[in-house]
Formats: structure tokens, C-alpha cells, sequence
């Protein structure tokens, strides 16, 4: 049995496609709008091969979400919207991982939560792109990221977190990639660098 | 900048952790006592004869355990001897052996031909381990091979609930909806099947049932908006016999002129389209990820329906059948032959999928054959299962939102304060969403004539949000925030007499008990705790007898067998998870009291207690 319909409308009518993935006629929409995502490109892991820093790709999407408190009070609102929270609860997890902590399984930075919300991932999350509109999965996206700012866990009050998410700061990737814990000694650059 | 928001961040994290506590239990005098809502329909006639399993359901023990169950009638009763509560003091590790997935393990590993059979949790590894040598070794592993995808559908934890032996062949079902037989002497399949939409969010969780030739299986799925149904295959082939759904026109349920309902409420045709709002049943789970149970004497299948989708019940008005009930068919055909609903529109999660122990039972002064059932909804029902008729209802555990069962119309007495609606923040709602018991099974000796039930005593609050139907995702619509129930121990084994409808004696445990037990002729009854013990108590009084720390905490279905080498052998596995282990086994920040359905919110503290982990122990008394 396949159920197609909508108990309740849905923002989008693209989703009464997502009904049947075996099907190829709804997975074409899908598959074409992956490949026309300028994101598809985004290196997910801390390891390139061959080149001394990890190349990281620009998206001006990302940068249009630091310092937007609209983008990531929007992002909420949808992320309860497409069920987001059915599975990751409000940033706890439960069914998918948290997201309110500061471990990223297929990387934090704003392009790798974009990509993995519109790429979905093998053990269990769905793939959204061409399901939500990109725009959405951006401010999605945002509140993402948001989850585990200092500032929106701090205005945490209670026990349901992420009610209250920051915007996100403007130097919130400065650093493009894995870094060493702050507490921790750097003996590898000491010593690369000499006396 | 970086540097001040990680340390910033850092400790918030620890500021946060401590913060998160386990909330007040429940005042006392939030729930009703058994005096004031426990119902009959007659008094106790004790003199009436003994509490039995009919022969038929429970024949002479042979030694073995080959079904989770034990036998038809589901007792769970071994009748080895050989460790008593004299000597369980003595008892000691045979041999462990890693499963190698931390994961909730569910399972009651199974002992036929001299081999021991162990399913994991997700990726539902199967092992056998040959008894008659040194150390168990392994005789054959087999790797299914499950899609990765389904651990994202599964509401709560990759468990598995284990296997069954029967005629040579190994058989259990995958997280993805594979139902497989083995060769049980060289672990190569005979026949596998596929029978599941991932797509539509269903997953397969359950035991599957072996009988007369057939094996019965059912989906999980009740929060992702699937439709329940229950499946026969043939044990020789895995060809499809029948398939009956829990909701929908009459034609799918498999109701027809054999279904003979005992309450009103149960009759009418296609009640399971019109006591929906329209469309509604297609995505209204009911599904069946419980037990199944066969009645040899009767030649009668049972089973519990899982519960209605969405959580927020004010999006589907009406009775929801056939969800969070009992049904009665026809195990050659499935045609259905009554049905009872537990909590009709229920708007708690109270699914009706627990176990039913089938006995032979003084009631108003003759023998009736009954099933036992433990329901989510915090009530034991005694049914004569013949008709489907209610004979007693009533709490073993901490229960407000109804005011007892109406024996003359099966139905709840609703407490208009523990409703929930849209919007609403309802508090202090007894039981939780996942019960006074959830699936984890009770036991029955014919000794004692005493029921073991491991269960629960937690509370909830419960808001309901409107929520839209996204094939493949959950479909739940609530914000659930659990608690523990009065007097703050979130676990109890409770000892019930059946037939005088009260509890003999408890044992509380500070988490919830999420093992099943079993009891022997010892006179012992072995259940394990979340936070890693494994325990026999004194069958007549609950006395501790025999404790042991395992590696990680224990929500699987102990076992009892004689061995090779003639002795008594106890076996159980550890790790930790499922739904109430969650904030151990599965990427959950205990920050989020709403994570994993709102669990999270009552046992937070886990973690502090025991780690994932995933092992086979098996005991002995020195010999």
C-alpha cells in the first residue's frame, strides 16, 4: 500500500511525491534538482587527499544567514513544519541524532548542513532537495546551526531547548574545518614551525 | 572570539548537564488505587480449581526454550529446578560472548539442538553457539544485511525482540522488513521475503510466531503514520498465506461472518473507515510490533494492535478502529472472530501490542479459559477468550485517565482532566505514553499461581500540536514531557494474583524495568535492570536471591534451559536502549527533555549509570 494524499494541506504539493520513492516519475523532480545544486560540491570530510588545506566551497546563501534573526526563527518554524522534530526532537534527537550538540557527523559548517538536509543521509536521513524549496533549506539550515549556539542554549528555560534560537554570529566560520580543542597543546604546529 | 564562545560553550555544556534533573514524581493523590477503579463482573471463587496453562498451550518441558514465549501459552515458565533461592547465591558466568552492536538488545536468546540462537539489534546479526563444546563456540554467524535507512524509521531504538527455532529452521525478520528462515544447523537461509515499504516508514521490530505451520509477523510504525497489519506466511515456502490489516474497509481487516464482537461498540460494518474522519485510516497506524499468540487448544490467533496516528488525537475523532486493541482470528485464514479496543480514540499511546498469557482460571465458581493482558493503558484485563468478553479490569500501576473499565460496555470510564486537545498542555497524565507496561513480557507459574509483570511507573505531560502527514516521516503531533509516577521509583516487579485481583508483593527498581522475566520451578524469578543488574527474587516473596552487574543495563528477555551437560542454565542479554534506554544507545543530548517522544525528560540520568553495550550471558550453579 502506498498512501499519496495529504491528511493536512501541506505547504508545498511537490511533498505528495516524496508518497512513493520506488517510483521514477517522482524521483525525477528530485534527482533534477540535485543536479542543478550549486552545493554539490561541498566536501563533507576533515580529509582531502593531496592538498594541505581542505577546500572548502563559498556558498553567498550561507553568508546571507549570519547576523539574520528572521532566517533562523523562520528555520524553526519549518523545522517543526516538515517534521523535522518528529525525528531530532527540539535539537535532542530521538529517532535522528541531536543537533543541539557540538558534533557534527556529516559537518557543521552552514554548506554541509544544507547538503545534508538536501542530499539526505544513508542510515535514515531523508533527502529533501527538491521537496522544500531551497530558500527554506537554508533558513532551515540556520536554525540548524543555531541549536547549538552559546547564546541560544544559554535562553534555554526548562527542559524544551532551542524555543528561544540566536542568530547566527558573523564570524561563525572563521575557521574552515577541525581544529585542535582550545585547552588542548598544539605539539604538532610547535614543531613543524621550528625555534 | 572562537576561543571565548568554545569555552563559553564548554561550560554551558556542564552547566546544562547538571541542570537536567529528573523531575518530582507525581503526588500520591494524582492517581486512583485499585479499590476505586479496579471492576468484575463477580467476586473471587479461588476454591473454584488451580490457575493452569492448558496442556495443550504448555506441553512437558523439554529442556529446551524455543520460542520467545516458551510455549503457546506464553508462561515463560521453565520447569528446571536446580537453582533455588537457596543456592542462587552460588550461581556464576559460564561464558559471555560479545555481540558485537551496541544497541538496545530485546531479545530472548534460544536454545534448540544443543545451539543457543542470539539476534542482535540492528544489523540484526544472527549467531549460534554450539552448547556441547567448551566455551559455546560459534557454530555460524549470519549477516542480513538490513537497508541502512531503516534505523532512521524506527521510533525508538534498532531493537529487535528475537527469534524462533522450530523443524531445523532459525527464523526472525530484519529492521527493514525481511523475514528470513535459516538452516538452524549450517545458518543458510531457506527462504527469505521482503514485505515492507521503507518509504512509508514502516519497520519490523517483532518476534515472529511460529505455528502450525505458519509464521505470523506484523509492522512497527505507529509514529510514522502507517497502516498496522499482520501478515501469515507458510513456514516451508515464506509464501503469503493472508495479510489482514487493522484498519480500513471490512474486506481488509478480514471481518466477515465469523466476527462476533461482544460489545456494542465493536459491531457495525466498516468501522474501520467510519470511525475515522475521512481518509484517515489509510495513515492511522494500529500496527503490530507486539505479540502474537497462538492458541492450540482453541486453534485461535491473538494479538494486540498498535496505537492511532497521530499522537494528537483531536486531528482523527472517532474510536480509531482497530487500533490499541485485541483481536481474535482465524490462524488458518485471519478472518477475525472478535475484538476487544482497550482505549478506544485513545490519546495517550496507549497501544494494545503487550502479550497475552493464556490460562486456565477460576472465575465465578467454574474453570474459564482466559487471556491475561497487561495493557499500556495501565489496566490487566482477564478476557474470556472465547468471546472476548471482559470478566476483570484493573490497575497495576499508577492510572488517572480513566476511572476504571465499564464491564457492561468494555469501555473506559474517560477522566475528562487527563484528556489531551490540541494545544493544551495537560500535566500529571498517569500512565505514560509508554505505559504502566510496555512489551516487555510477564510471566505465569503454575506453582505460585502468581503473574510476574516488570513494569513501569511513570507519568507524563502531554501537549498536543498540530502536526501534517509527511510519507516517511513522523507523524506525531505532541509534545510529550515524561515523570515518574508517585513515590519517584520509575520501576516495579510486580507478583498479581489473577484470581484475587491484587498484588502479592513489588519490588521497586529506580528505572523503569524494560527486561522481561521468567520464572522457574526453582521457585526464582530473573528480570534485569537499566542499569545493568541481573537479578533472581524469591517467586513467594520478592526476596532478593542472586545479583549480578552486567556490562551494560539489561532490557532483553531472560531465559531458563537445561543444557548438554544436564544442568540448569540461565541466559539473558545485556545493552541497554530501546525506547527508555535511548538517551544511552542512541545520539540523544539529555539537555532535551522532549528528545526520543519526550522520554528523555525522565531519565536523563541514565547515562551516569551504564554505557552501550550488547553481550550474551549465560549463568550456572558450579557443577
Amino acid at each position: 500500500m502506498c498512501s499519496r494524499f495529504l491528511i493536512e494541506t501541506v505547504v508545498i504539493s511537490v511533498l505528495a511525491l516524496s508518497g512513493c520513492g520506488q517510483d521514477t516519475a517522482s524521483r525525477a523532480p528530485a534527482q533534477q534538482a540535485a543536479a542543478q545544486n550549486p552545493t554539490q560540491d561541498v566536501i563533507d570530510s576533515a580529509l582531502d587527499p593531496g592538498v594541505d588545506h581542505s577546500l572548502v566551497t563559498s556558498d553567498p546563501h550561507a553568508a546571507a544567514l549570519l547576523d539574520n534573526l528572521e532566517a533562523v526563527q523562520t528555520g524553526m518554524r519549518l523545522f517543526a513544519q516538515y517534521n523535522c522534530n518528529g525525528c531530532h526532537s527540539n535539537g535532542g534527537g530521538g529517532m535522528g541524532p541531536d543537533l543541539m550538540d557540538d558534533e557534527w557527523i556529516y559537518g557543521g559548517r552552514l554548506e554541509q548542513i544544507h547538503q545534508s538536509i538536501v542530499q539526505g543521509r544513508p542510515n535514515g536521513m531523508p533527502s529533501w532537495g527538491g521537496k522544500i524549496p531551497d530558500e527554506q533549506i537554508w533558513q532551515i539550515t540556520a536554525y540548524v546551526r543555531s541549536m547549538s549556539l552559546p547564546a541560544t542554549l544559554a535562553a534555554q528555560n526548562g527542559s524544551t531547548p532551542s524555543q528561544r534560537p540566536a542568530a547566527l554570529p558573523l564570524d561563525l566560520e572563521q575557521d574552515a574545518g577541525w581544529s585542535a580543542p582550545e585547552d588542548a597543546t598544539n605539539h604538532y604546529t610547535s614543531t613543524t614551525k621550528g625555534p | 572570539m572562537r576561543s571565548l564562545a568554545a569555552t563559553l560553550l564548554l561550560s554551558m555544556v556542564s552547566l546544562a548537564l547538571r541542570a537536567q534533573t529528573v523531575p518530582a514524581p507525581v503526588p500520591d493523590n494524582e492517581v486512583f488505587t485499585l479499590k476505586e477503579i479496579g471492576h468484575a463482573i463477580a467476586d473471587p471463587t479461588p476454591q473454584a480449581g488451580r490457575t493452569m496453562p492448558s496442556a495443550a498451550n504448555a506441553p512437558p518441558d523439554d529442556g529446551q526454550w524455543t520460542m520467545p514465549s516458551k510455549n503457546y501459552a506464553s508462561t515463560r515458565f521453565s520447569s528446571q529446578a536446580e537453582i533455588t533461592p537457596q543456592n542462587a547465591k552460588d550461581l556464576k558466568v559460564d561464558f559471555t560472548f560479545s555481540l558485537a552492536v551496541n544497541k538496545g538488545q530485546e531479545a530472548a536468546p534460544i536454545m534448540a539442538d544443543n545451539t543457543l540462537f542470539v539476534v542482535t539489534a540492528y544489523p540484526n546479526y544472527v549467531y549460534a553457539l554450539d552448547l556441547t563444546k567448551p566455551g559455546a563456540p560459534l557454530k555460524w554467524k549470519f549477516a542480513p544485511k538490513p537497508a541502512p535507512a531503516s534505523q532512521g524509521l524506527a521510533c525508538c531504538d534498532v531493537v529487535n525482540r528475537g527469534g524462533t527455532y522450530d523443524k531445523g529452521k532459525f527464523i526472525f525478520d530484519t529492521l527493514d522488513g525481511q523475514v528470513i528462515a535459516l538452516d538452524a544447523k549450517t545458518g543458510t537461509a531457506i527462504w527469505r521475503v521482503h514485505l515492507l515499504n521503507l518509504s512509508n516508514g514502516e519497520t519490523m521490530t517483532m518476534a515472529p510466531t511460529v505455528a502450525n505451520g505458519r509464521v505470523y509477523v506484523g509492522n512497527s510504525g505507529g509514529e510514522m503514520g502507517v497502516r498496522g497489519w499482520i501478515i501469515a506466511l507458510d513456514e516451508d515456502s515464506g509464501k503469503l498465506v493472508w495479510k489482514a490489516f487493522n484498519t480500513g474497509p471490512d474486506k481488509d481487516v478480514l471481518i466477515g461472518a465469523d466476527f462476533k464482537p461482544f460489545y456494542e461498540s465493536e459491531r457495525g460494518a466498516d468501522l474501520g473507515i467510519k470511525s475515522w474522519p475521512p481518509e484517515a485510516w489509510k495513515i492511522g497506524g494500529g500496527s503490530v510490533w507486539g505479540w502474537v499468540t497462538y492458541d492450540a487448544e482453541l486453534n485461535t490467533l491473538y494479538y494486540g494492535s498498535g496505537n492511532p496516528g497521530p499522537w494528537n488525537a483531536d486531528q482523527r475523532p472517532g474510536d480509531n478502529k482497530w487500533t490499541s486493541g485485541i483481536f481474535a482470528r482465524d490462524p488458518a485464514t485471519g478472518a477475525a472472530h472478535w475484538f476487544y479496543q482497550t482505549s478506544p480514540h485513545d490519546e495517550h499511546d496507549y497501544d494494545g501490542i503487550n502479550e497475552q498469557i493464556l490460562l486456565d482460571m477460576p472465575f465465578q465458581g467454574s474453570i474459564r479459559k482466559v487471556l491475561i493482558h497487561f495493557d499500556r493503558n495501565g489496566f490487566l484485563y482477564v478476557i474470556d477468550r472465547r468471546t472476548g468478553q471482559v470478566l476483570s479490569a484493573d490497575p497495576f500501576g499508577p492510572t488517572n485517565w480513566a476511572r476504571g473499565i465499564d464491564l457492561k460496555t468494555g469501555r473506559p470510564i474517560i477522566n475528562p482532566e487527563k484528556a489531551t486537545h490540541q494545544g493544551q498542555d495537560v500535566h500529571d497524565i498517569c500512565p505514560t505514553a509508554s505505559g504502566s507496561k510496555d512489551w516487555n513480557p510477564s510471566s505465569f507459574s503454575p506453582d505460585t499461581g502468581l503473574l510476574y509483570i516488570p513494569h513501569e511507573n511513570m507519568c507524563m505531560d502531554k501537549m498536543d500540536v498540530k502536526v501534517s502527514y509527511i510519507a516517511g516521516t513522523p507523524y506525531v503531533g505532541a509534545e510529550v514531557h515524561m515523570k515518574p509516577g508517585p513515590g519517584g521509583n520509575r520501576g516495579e516487579l510486580t507478583a498479581w494474583d489473577p484470581v484475587g485481583r491484587h498484588p502479592v508483593w513489588a519490588v521497586k527498581e529506580n528505572f523503569p524495568i524494560w527486561s522481561g522475566t521468567v520464572v522457574t520451578a526453582g521457585g526464582l524469578v530473573f528480570y534485569g535492570t537499566m542499569d545493568g543488574w541481573f537479578k533472581a527474587v524469591d517467586a513467594h516473596t520478592g526476596a532478593l536471591a542472586w545479583q549480578f552487574k552486567v556490562d551494560s543495563g539489561v532490557i532483553g528477555q531472560p531465559v531458563s534451559y537445561r543444557g548438554p551437560d544436564g544442568h540448569q542454565h540461565i541466559a539473558v542479554l545485556s545493552g541497554v536502549g530501546g525506547w527508555s534506554g535511548a538517551v544511552v544507545s542512541g545520539p540523544v543530548d539529555p539537555r532535551d527533555g522532549t528528545a526520543a517522544l519526550g522520554m528523555i525528560n525522565v531519565m536523563s540520568d541514565l547515562p551516569k549509570y551504564t554505557t552501550a553495550g550488547g553481550t550474551l550471558y549465560v549463568f550456572s550453579l558450579p557443577h
